[in-house]
């Protein structure tokens, strides 16, 4: 017998179930990134983070800046559509804050990681990385020849995070979740998940999910926290768009190290929590 | 260059956008590629499927996305399907006819780079990495590439190669087991290169209007070779260049406003 999800806030769960030198997952494909954890995870100042996520993103830029992570795995890690993680790249290139190991794939090779997480099996495979380097510097990357064909396919070890964290548009009482949209690969990484949190928009009487959509059941899940705006400023179909105005904005704030301090100190730990953090912006934008 | 009535980077999101025939299934990269494969969907394909690496199958925005995964782009889809689903049913499948790709640095034979500029593990530049690239490139029936000539992007040797094209040249790409036919033409601001039929190195086949051939020598890293039929692309078209601009003027639209 599985038990429920348990209803928490956000700060309670990452204090029960992210731990120092736990592995993360905190997906969403440029949709419903869980940003609010991510701030909570560096609000409450965890270390030696072995962090996952295909596309780094904002959220993790700010994670590696403030020294929370020591290695990541990913296979997309830019600003989409402005330029460089500048964070990212500090610690990559001058191993500031600390030193920052990378593990690096394409797409194709983490999804297939993480469907073979949620399969329980030991690797995925794909028709990939033929004649890229990146299996030159990822011991993670070898190939095998299909048993009936002789192909060669690349193979990759399950991703099985301890915890991982996303974010979706309904949740009801009982801890069943619901999201649409760009669903990107949040399903198999929940499932790969020893503990699988879930922030979302609103806490509803009941879900009306139609028959094939996107629902983890409870049982899946192990605490659901109600956090509205969670993803700003990726977005959440149905409640807010992206705010690119604000993707382009992070490029001069983490450009520059102070600036990058300076931000992360005056809207991430000077502020309790994430409705905190969403007034200050506002506050600043008036 | 004498003066026109459009700019090169216009000359060149147009000549990449007419490379996309109607009726095709194309899998759109970020950037230059996806403002091409738009003005391509807008003019003369208007039933080209746009596919982009986020989950929209036959997505047709009104605005260039910033991301690869904005919500317009769900929104004007036919379908939306999970990642896992994209790379391995979609793409793996053999399902798309062109992939579409920018990069940072390419070489002679069309091998691609946007992983890092120096060493890997002492990186002069660290760029974002691969993405769903080399999978496009090794999967799509087609690839197109599009991205701005100089010296810094167009060199002899890869930093590194992320995603192939035709590796040494020849049939490499065949005997190293990839299932498409690989980059088809390189379109840029100042040209048009095409691989060569049985060597498979790049060969500049046509030349923007008003372009000339030092320009585009003096552009590239290595001594690139010429067409024997050197044409001349054909300039923008009214109707090109309206569709073009009114896109990016709805786009800046769209994505100022304040953070």
């Amino acid at each position: 017998m599985e038990s429920l999800a348990t209803l928490l806030s956000l700060k309670e769960a990452i204090q029960e179930y992210v731990h120092d030198g736990a592995t993360l997952a905190l997906e969403g494909f440029t949709h419903l990134i869980p940003y609010a954890a991510g701030h909570e995870i560096v609000r409450q100042k965890r270390r030696d983070l072995t962090v996952i996520r295909m596309t780094p993103d904002l959220i993790y830029d700010q994670m590696i800046g403030t020294g929370c992570v020591s290695r990541l795995q990913f296979s997309w890690g830019g600003n989409p559509g402005v330029g460089s993680l500048h964070r990212l790249r500090d610690a990559v290139e001058n191993s500031w804050p600390r030193p920052l190991e990378i593990v690096e794939h394409a797409h194709a090779g983490m999804a297939a990681a993480y469907a073979a997480g949620a399969a329980g099996l030991p690797f995925g495979m794909l028709r990939g990385y033929l004649g890229s380097d990146l299996p030159k510097y990822n011991p993670q990357i070898k190939f095998i020849e299909c048993p009936f064909t002789g192909e060669r396919l690349a193979a990759i070890p399950a991703i099985r995070p301890d915890v991982t964290i996303i974010h979706a548009q309904k949740a009801d009482h009982r801890g069943n979740v619901l999201m649409w949209g760009v669903v990107g690969v949040q399903k198999e990484a929940a499932l790969a998940a020893k503990h699988a949190i879930v922030t979302v928009e609103e806490i509803v009487h009941k879900l009306d999910a139609s028959p094939n959509a996107v629902v983890l059941p409870s049982w899946v899940v192990s605490a659901v926290c109600e956090v509205k705006g969670g993803a700003f400023p990726s977005y959440a179909q149905g409640y807010y768009a992206r705010n690119n105005a604000f993707y382009k904005a992070w490029d001069a704030i983490a450009r520059e190290r102070d600036s990058f301090e300076d931000w992360m100190n005056r809207y991430v730990f000077g502020v309790k929590d994430f409705h905190e953090f969403r007034s200050a912006v506002e506050a600043a934008r008036a | 260059m004498p003066e026109t009535h459009y700019t090169a980077d216009e000359m060149m999101t147009i000549a990449a956008a007419r490379m996309l025939r109607n009726g095709t299934v194309c899998f759109v990269g970020i950037g230059l590629p996806s403002a091409a494969a738009n003005v391509a969907r807008l003019t003369h394909a208007p039933d080209v499927v746009l596919i982009y690496e986020s989950g929209p199958i036959g997505t047709k925005p009104s605005v260039l996305p910033l991301s690869i995964g904005d919500g317009e782009l769900a929104e004007t889809a036919e379908t939306v399907v999970s990642i896992p689903e994209m790379f391995a049913y979609w793409l793996q499948g053999g399902r798309i006819d062109f992939g579409f790709l920018g990069a940072a640095q390419i070489d002679r034979f069309a091998n691609i780079n946007t992983t890092v500029i120096g060493d890997y593990r002492g990186p002069k530049t660290r760029l974002p990495g691969a993405g769903g690239a080399p999978e496009i490139a090794a999967s799509s029936k087609e690839v197109l590439i599009t991205l701005r000539q100089n010296k810094r992007a167009f060199v002899p040797k890869l930093d590194f190669v992320t995603s192939g094209g035709h590796f040494d040249g020849g049939d490499a790409r065949q005997r190293m087991g990839l299932p498409g036919k690989g980059p088809v033409a390189v379109i840029t601001d100042l040209c048009i290169m095409t691989p060569d039929h049985a060597t498979k190195e790049l060969t500049l086949t046509s030349l923007h209007p008003g372009v000339t051939l030092e320009k585009v020598m003096e552009s590239t890293g290595w001594p690139l070779k010429v067409s024997t039929h050197l044409a001349v692309t054909p300039e923008p078209a009214e109707v090109e260049l309206s569709v073009l601009r009114d896109l990016n003027e709805r786009t800046a639209r769209a994505h100022a406003g304040q953070a």
